[in-house]
């Protein structure tokens, strides 16, 4: 590659890169080798190791240049670690390292090794990553070149279309252009609020005052979510472009990417992507000869899931305790050292790229009267498929657990599904056909989140589900504001003696005061839905609530098996 | 605990040396703090009082100012880790599948709680919110390394297997 250029100046610069570099793959066979963290934990690379060995071997026999790639995430951490053999799509599922060998050599004269193909329920073997039934629901988007790409390489990004957004948004547009573009997309805000992405950017466009800023949020609190920790691993480049053509909306000049402690190979594939970026002069002074400046960069969290709010995030970047304060003033007016700020989820900035390339209209034809698009979930708990999952908005509950998610383990019976972590609710069987989209998922009292998706079975207790979330609540609690700080408290405490067998006849009706007191008084967000879990159980799982109180029972005692069940 | 309870532990020279240097780096730049913070929690392991005090002298703030941060940020620890530093994943899908079990019998068989380093510095256990890890829950991390759908039944084994 040392003999392209690697400064690009202008779109056709970019367009120039991007055919010499297919020219270029058009005689290479490529192996991908999923490196997310799913997959390492898996043993990914110590079979890198392998892999490369076994290549060298073969390589004599073969004309066409092997290239291994390491990709992040492609979302079936269940079966990993995944191997692709491209051009022909091959996917082997959780080959160990005794398989490599014969893997490599008899793929690469045209062999299959059957045993590490997918096998459907009817015993049929599938070729190709995207024909498994798990894939074949998806709609993906953000998340579909994530196998394609080496997460450290700006070529293999580049290669597939990358920052030619940025280029049509800096050559081609005025931010203007671009901003109606946004809002006429009718993307919301992936984090879970589902604030119009383009309503914010344009608040902040005329919000006075300067420097401005702009912060990518990628402080992915949330138990049981990892969606944005998968983009930010897989295919940074996407959050890099989406943030600049924000800042270029905006008039910032200076970016932020918040990403938290506990995603280290996040902030390491993100750091060289900014190194990357800079080297071809996406990132810098006179960013593709437009005029346009804009510099970013990372700034690592120390394990605080309030900072995932955003003027905590905020105070965080300023070097301080990451508490909440009061909004208004919103930080689109008054954010670091009270400066304009746009703070996106990681998520939505991935979307942008696409927005500007394939347009607004392509966009909204996607997903529900109010939700657009596709969003992302972290599918998990007691689903014979777990892993990453984009939908369309407007897909059912169902859809997802039985079709993409094949089912409940063990024909376990299901019994609720958790959306939104500790802000967000349980959903019960009756209302599983409900749509995909942030009203309706609301209406029935839970909340779209930043995209946890956690499915429970009848072994898995309700009540404690409701302490499990107070827990975390009271601990991540920043501590300011009595109701938050007091009320959750004082809710753990009821739900600790009911779910011990010890609770009072009177704890329902105080857990339902308290939950009231709390959402209505607290300060942040995070205080105004931690009584979610507790609403939306004690709503649609009261009886467990009053089993519990009446027979006097721990959850031990009460269900047969519950509470830590055996893997 | 009480800061007067915190068990005593000296940084060496060279460690002071590694915490000089990375307060010079990073003094007199905004907002530095939790960086520069982190960087020390990295390199020696634990942010003492004393080493709180300097900070806060070099780069004068009040010295509360540190101590709020650093007993804000669950990442930040005022004793040492041991040379095994087992983080057990509570997220959602790693409790559901039995997160709690698992970090009950590492700290009954280590006979520490969550937070504490053993006295021979070799293990620390700590309860970790959610790694992102959910696909293949319940899972540990061992310094860096993570063990996927652990059995709570053989969790043991892997610790002591680790030498």
């Amino acid at each position: 590659m040392a003999s392209l250029s690697d400064n690009i100046n202008s779109s056709i610069d970019l367009i120039k890169k991007a055919k010499e570099l297919q020219d270029l793959s058009k005689d290479q066979l490529i192996i991908s080798l999923c490196s997310g963290t799913g997959c390492k934990a898996a043993g990914s690379d110590y079979l890198y190791d392998i892999l490369k060995e076994e290549v060298k071997k073969n390589q004599p026999n073969i004309k066409k240049e092997i290239i291994i790639r390491r990709t992040g995430c492609h979302g079936f951490c269940e079966k990993g670690p995944l191997i692709i053999f491209y051009p022909q799509e091959i996917c082997y599922l959780g080959a160990t390292e005794e398989d490599i060998p014969l893997l490599v050599s008899e793929t690469l004269k045209g062999n299959l090794i059957e045993k590490l193909l997918y096998k459907t329920d009817e015993s049929k073997l599938v070729l190709k990553e995207f024909d498994i039934p798990f894939y074949k629901y998806q709609k993906r988007i953000i998340l579909a070149n994530n196998s394609k790409i080496d997460s450290k390489s700006i070529e293999d990004y580049i290669l597939l279309g990358g920052y030619r957004a940025l280029s049509k948004a800096l050559t081609e547009m005025n931010p203007e252009d671009v901003l109606n573009e946004v809002k006429e997309s009718g993307l919301r805000g992936r984090g879970g609020g589902g604030f119009p992405t383009g309503l914010k950017w344009e608040i902040t466009r005329k919000a006075k005052g300067n420097p401005k800023y702009m912060i990518v949020n990628g402080d992915e609190g949330d138990p049981g979510a990892y969606m944005d920790r998968s983009i930010l691993e897989g295919n940074p480049h996407s959050v890099l472009e989406g943030l600049i053509i924000g800042a270029y909306v905006i008039g910032v000049s200076k970016g932020f990417i918040y990403i938290r402690q506990e995603y280290p190979l996040a902030i390491e594939n993100m750091g060289i992507a900014i190194t990357n970026a800079q080297k071809h002069g996406f990132i810098g002074n006179n960013i593709l000869n437009s005029g346009f400046d804009f510099n970013v960069e990372i700034y690592q969290g120390a394990g605080a899931f309030v900072c995932g709010e955003e003027t905590a995030l905020i105070r965080s970047i300023e070097g301080k305790r990451g508490m909440p304060r009061p909004r208004p003033p919103f930080p689109a007016n008054k954010g670091i050292y009270g400066k304009p700020t746009c703070i996106n989820n990681v998520e939505t900035f991935a979307n942008i790229p696409h927005i500007i390339l394939n347009g607004s209209k392509w966009f909204n034809g996607i997903g529900t009267d109010s939700s657009k698009g596709t969003k992302v979930f972290a599918l998990t708990g007691a689903v014979n498929n777990t892993g990453l999952v984009e939908v369309p908005m407007g897909i059912s509950l169902r859809d997802i657990i039985y079709k993409i998610g094949g089912g409940i383990k063990g024909n376990k019976k299901f019994k609720a599904i958790q959306l939104g972590g500790p802000s967000g609710g349980c959903i019960p069987e009756k209302y599983l056909d409900v749509e995909v989209d942030y009203e309706k998922v609301k209406e029935v009292g839970a909340m779209m989140g930043s995209g946890g998706m956690i499915v429970l079975d009848e072994d898995i207790c309700m009540v404690d589900m409701a302490r499990f979330f107070m827990d975390f609540i009271q601990d991540e609690s920043c501590g300011q504001c009595v109701p938050c700080k007091i009320g959750t408290r004082r809710m753990l405490e009821i739900l600790e003696r009911i779910t011990r067998g010890k609770g009072e006849q009177d704890d329902i009706n105080k857990l339902e005061k308290l939950a009231k007191v709390v959402k209505e008084t607290s300060l942040c967000g995070l205080g105004k839905t931690a009584p979610n879990p507790v609403i939306s159980t004690l709503r649609y799982f009261r009886d467990e609530y009053e089993e519990h109180i009446l027979s006097q029972k721990s959850c031990e005692r009460l269900h047969i098996k519950v509470k830590v069940k055996k893997v | 605990m009480r800061i007067a309870d915190l068990p005593k532990y000296e940084l060496q020279q060279e460690e002071m040396k590694e915490v000089d240097s990375i307060i010079n780096h990073y003094k007199d730049k905004k907002g530095v703090l939790i960086p520069l913070l982190l960087e020390i929690q990295k390199k020696v392991g634990f942010l003492p009082i004393y080493v709180q005090k300097k900070v806060a002298k070099d780069l004068n703030i009040a010295q509360k100012e540190v101590y709020g941060v650093v007993t804000f940020y669950s990442y930040f620890s005022m004793i040492p880790k041991g040379k095994y530093n087992i983080r057990v994943c509570m997220g959602t899908a790693c409790f559901v599948k039995g997160g709690k079990k698992i970090i009950e019998k590492i700290g009954k068989e280590l006979k520490i709680s969550p937070g504490q380093t053993t006295e021979d510095r070799k293990y620390s256990l700590q309860m970790n919110r959610c790694v992102g890890a959910c696909g293949i829950a319940p899972v540990i991390i061992i310094n860096e390394k993570v063990y996927k759908t652990v059995d709570p039944d053989k969790v043991i084994d892997i610790i002591y297997n680790l030498e």
